[in-house]
């Protein structure tokens, strides 16, 4: 079946699993490509939170690629029924390719909502049940260039059991099947790629069986669900991802969803995964920090020779608790903290981004005193211009032989900080 | 837009020692452009000491340091050539002492055009519930910590003189415009001599512009004998101070009016806390060169986008399928890019709504301006005030009769 122009070239393949390369071909017409290992860009309603168009453009080397979530559309149907034009052209993003996922990765969905036929979204007036039927009809309406199929996901949780466990993988290959025979009899998602979705919970077998079955259909893409940071360790994690990327081809991305956190991006993609979601520079922001972990792979950390840790450098004070998605971790700092009250320099020494170029700790420290609404449109500036800088090194580093420099970098200030 | 302060090394000549010496006279020239034949409206060019102002001119509040989350190039594309700091915010948060080590609230925000500073004074009678008034000052309890502070005429211009602003403040004795009776006319009397003990006050008269406030509530005898004091002094600028505070429009436009009868030709004119459109429009009229409110950045939190017929409530179910801009007229970034029917939707999702709103207001509040001066400049004011009012209410009976009775009293009658 046609999946578009969407193409995987790589640059390199590493032994581990790490694959370094171009998605090309992306978009309807199939001018835009992406850096992998990479992130899309997250947004809520087709606005990276905070910032309006102006802004968001005072960072440069943007992802091609702009995320949105069934959580904040599904409530517009109607509107968008007698728009026509799709979601794009409301929203006004004019040159990005549109990647449409089920959940916001930023906000936990409250379980026990799903059923055989239906899945649930939460927008602002409260639940929305999709069926497979209604998926794609707001699909329809939203016209993305790339879309993540309907799934049922909710096996994330402790207690989850086997037989749920089994229940998910079955009823998301229930869903795929629908929603491709919608997809494939539709002119509205002509050229949009498909991706499906691995569900499995935390069982290896239904993990891979989850993935050998989706990746008989004709998807463009495969979307790793439910192992988002909080309840699985990083060990397992690896473990469940090489089970599913056994069973799925070389030739076609693979997203995972729920993942953010720079630790544990480079742990996926040392096990395979090509694409995250953009939220974690989000997630940061909102709780007014600012991310300031080091990335840089010119010189070993280890050779002594290196820049050291000079008092110019960003210190950290976070703690680690991997378990709590919305708790500081240790690649950020508190700017609210009294003691970046009269710091007079920017975020992060040497970064290009329009928050350090512009502005000092002490303003933006003052700003999140104050409540102020511009901290939130400068640390979103800043963080996902950091965030955008790491996945860069990371792609550098995989070219040129050094992840464990870089993994050293990344995670060795975690070492020091704590 | 280069600092025009700054004294560069020059071998010595007359003409350049001429030059300082005004400078340090008053780091302000105001140079008027085109007056109205018909109205007391003038346009001039206000040179500050960071750019030059293009007046009739909106500034906008930006009270904490920032522009309510849009940034300062933003603001500066929007070609805002000053705007304000609030001295009771800045002056508790983040305080004088870090904002001087920032290289003042220019440098704190980094702002590069003009900025102008209140006393204080306003906020700590409207905002502070425990403030009680003597000749020494304003005497308040801290929200923050509870101490007990006195703002007094020294203190203010002393924070003012740390912010570094273009334009200070006077501290006034604020009485809401509502009261009468003697009170009004000890606050005006303090107000000249708190004026005075502010002119002695500031420690940078050759950076900073401080403008002296007409007090007198609403009883024009008071208002003279304030504008007749206070112009004695040799102060770079005036405001009109003490209305836009609940009054009748009535007494509001009278008042105005008999400033601007009193007031020197070839000094500013601020009309303080005043940014409604019609009002602008007005008032400009009337011979006001400054206006200030935080009404547009305010109501466009909300959901409320100006426009030439009025506002327009974008949170109004009315719009969610609405797929024209806020105003198809306007040339701002939120209404080239986006429709009526997204930003409704944006509002439920994420804050940058706001921000498109807020960037939207402004500009239609600068726009508006620009438009005001460019019909002075070309002699038909009096038109431009006619289609205004045509665009602004539905018929000649929704006019406010306010309105009417101030143009015609600058020989505007509307049809």
């Amino acid at each position: 079946m046609a999946v578009g122009w969407m193409k995987l070239e790589f640059s390199r393949v590493l032994q581990g699993g790490s694959r370094l390369g171009v998605l090309k071909g992306l978009g309807r017409t199939g001018q835009h490509s992406l850096e992998v290992p990479g992130c899309l860009l997250y947004s809520r309603c087709g606005t990276v939170p905070h910032l309006t168009q102006d802004t968001l453009h005072n960072l440069d080397k943007l992802p091609s690629v702009t995320q949105v979530s069934l959580d904040h559309l599904a409530e517009h149907q109607e509107v968008l029924e007698e728009f026509k034009e799709g979601f794009k052209k409301f929203s006004g993003l004019h040159d990005t390719v549109l990647f449409c996922t089920l959940n916001d990765p930023a906000t936990p969905s409250p379980t026990g909502y799903t059923t055989n036929k239906t899945v649930s979204v939460w927008g602002s007036g409260g639940r929305i049940e999709l069926t497979a039927a209604k998926f794609m009809a707001l699909q329809k309406l939203l016209q993305p260039d790339c879309y993540v199929s309907m799934a049922d996901g909710e096996t994330w949780q402790d207690n989850t059991s086997r037989k749920r466990v089994r229940k998910s993988v079955e009823r998301t290959l229930a869903h795929l099947d629908e929603c491709l025979l919608v997809h494939q009899a539709s002119q509205e998602l002509e050229g949009a790629a498909l991706f499906g979705v691995v569900e499995g919970g935390d069982v290896p077998e239904e993990r891979s069986r989850s993935a050998r079955e989706t990746a008989k259909r004709p998807v463009a893409g495969f979307c790793l669900d439910g192992l988002q940071s909080g309840r699985l360790n990083g060990a397992l994690r690896s473990q469940l991802i090489a089970a599913v990327i056994k069973e799925l081809p070389e030739d076609k991305p693979r997203l995972l969803q729920g993942v953010g956190r720079p630790d544990e991006v480079l742990a996926c993609v040392e096990a395979g995964v090509d694409l995250f979601e953009g939220f974690f520079p989000f997630l940061v922001t909102e709780r007014g920090c600012a991310l300031c972990f080091r990335f840089d792979t010119a010189i070993d950390p280890e050779s002594g020779d290196g820049t050291p840790p000079s008092e110019s450098t960003a210190e950290p004070n976070g703690d680690h608790h991997p378990d709590d998605p919305t708790r500081m971790t240790s690649f950020e700092m508190d700017l609210k903290d009294k003691r970046y009250r009269d710091d007079f320099r920017p975020l992060v020494e040497g970064c290009g981004c329009y928050c350090c170029q512009n502005h000092k700790r002490a303003y933006v420290h003052h700003l999140l005193a104050t409540n102020e609404l511009l901290a939130g449109v400068l640390l979103t500036l800043h963080n996902t211009a950091h965030y955008l800088a790491f996945f860069a090194a990371l792609r550098e580093a995989l070219a040129a032989d050094k992840v464990d420099f870089l993994k050293r970098r990344v995670l060795g200030q975690t070492e020091t900080s704590t | 837009m280069a600092a025009t302060s700054a004294c560069v090394e020059t071998p010595p000549s007359t003409d350049m020692s001429f030059k300082k010496a005004l400078a340090v006279a008053s780091p302000l020239t105001l140079h008027i452009v085109a007056e109205c034949p018909v109205t007391k409206a003038r346009a001039c060019d206000l040179k500050l000491p960071h750019c030059v102002v293009s007046t009739p001119v909106f500034m906008p509040v930006g009270t904490q340091g920032t522009m309510k989350g849009i940034t300062a190039d933003q603001l500066d594309a929007l070609g805002c050539q000053i705007c304000l700091g609030n001295t009771y915010h800045l002056g508790m948060r983040p305080g004088p002492d870090l904002i001087e080590k920032a290289n003042g609230l220019h440098g704190f925000m980094n702002w590069k055009n003009n900025l102008l500073t209140d006393s204080g004074g306003f906020q700590m009678v409207s905002l502070v519930e425990l403030s009680e008034v003597t000749e020494e000052g304003v005497t308040f309890k801290s929200p923050y910590d509870g101490k007990t502070i006195l703002l007094s005429p020294e203190k203010s211009i002393a924070i003012q003189n740390s912010l570094g602003s273009d334009i200070m403040m006077q501290l006034d004795d604020v009485v809401s415009s509502t009261v009468t009776g003697p009170r009004v006319e000890e606050a005006m009397q303090r107000s000249i001599r708190w004026l005075d003990r502010c002119i002695a006050a500031n420690s940078n008269p050759h950076k900073q512009n401080l403008f002296a406030i007409i007090q007198g509530g609403l009883n024009a005898g008071l208002r003279k004998t304030c504008l007749d004091e206070m112009t004695k002094r040799d102060v770079p600028g005036f405001a009109i101070g003490g209305l836009s505070g609940g009054e009748e429009k009535d007494d509001f436009w009278r008042m105005v009016t008999l400033s601007t009868d009193h007031l020197p030709r070839e000094k500013p004119r601020y009309l303080m806390g005043v940014g409604y459109a019609v009002d602008l429009v007005v008032c400009v009229a009337l011979g006001c060169d400054m206006f200030d409110c935080v009404f547009p950045t305010r109501t466009a939190r909300f959901g409320s986008a100006l426009v030439p017929w009025g506002s327009l409530q974008v949170k109004h179910k009315q719009y969610a399928k609405d797929f024209k801009p806020i105003d198809p007229d306007c040339r701002c970034p939120t209404c080239k890019r986006h429709s009526r029917a997204y930003l409704h939707a944006l509002f439920k999702s994420d804050t940058a709504a706001m921000h498109h709103i807020t960037i939207h207001n402004i500009a239609y509040q600068l726009n508006l301006m620009r438009s005001v001066r460019q019909s002075i400049v070309q002699g038909r004011f009096p038109d431009f005030i006619r289609a205004f009012m045509r665009r602004m209410f539905p018929s000649r009976e929704q006019y406010p009769s306010w309105a009417v009775d101030a143009l015609a009293s600058v020989n505007i009658t509307l049809e």
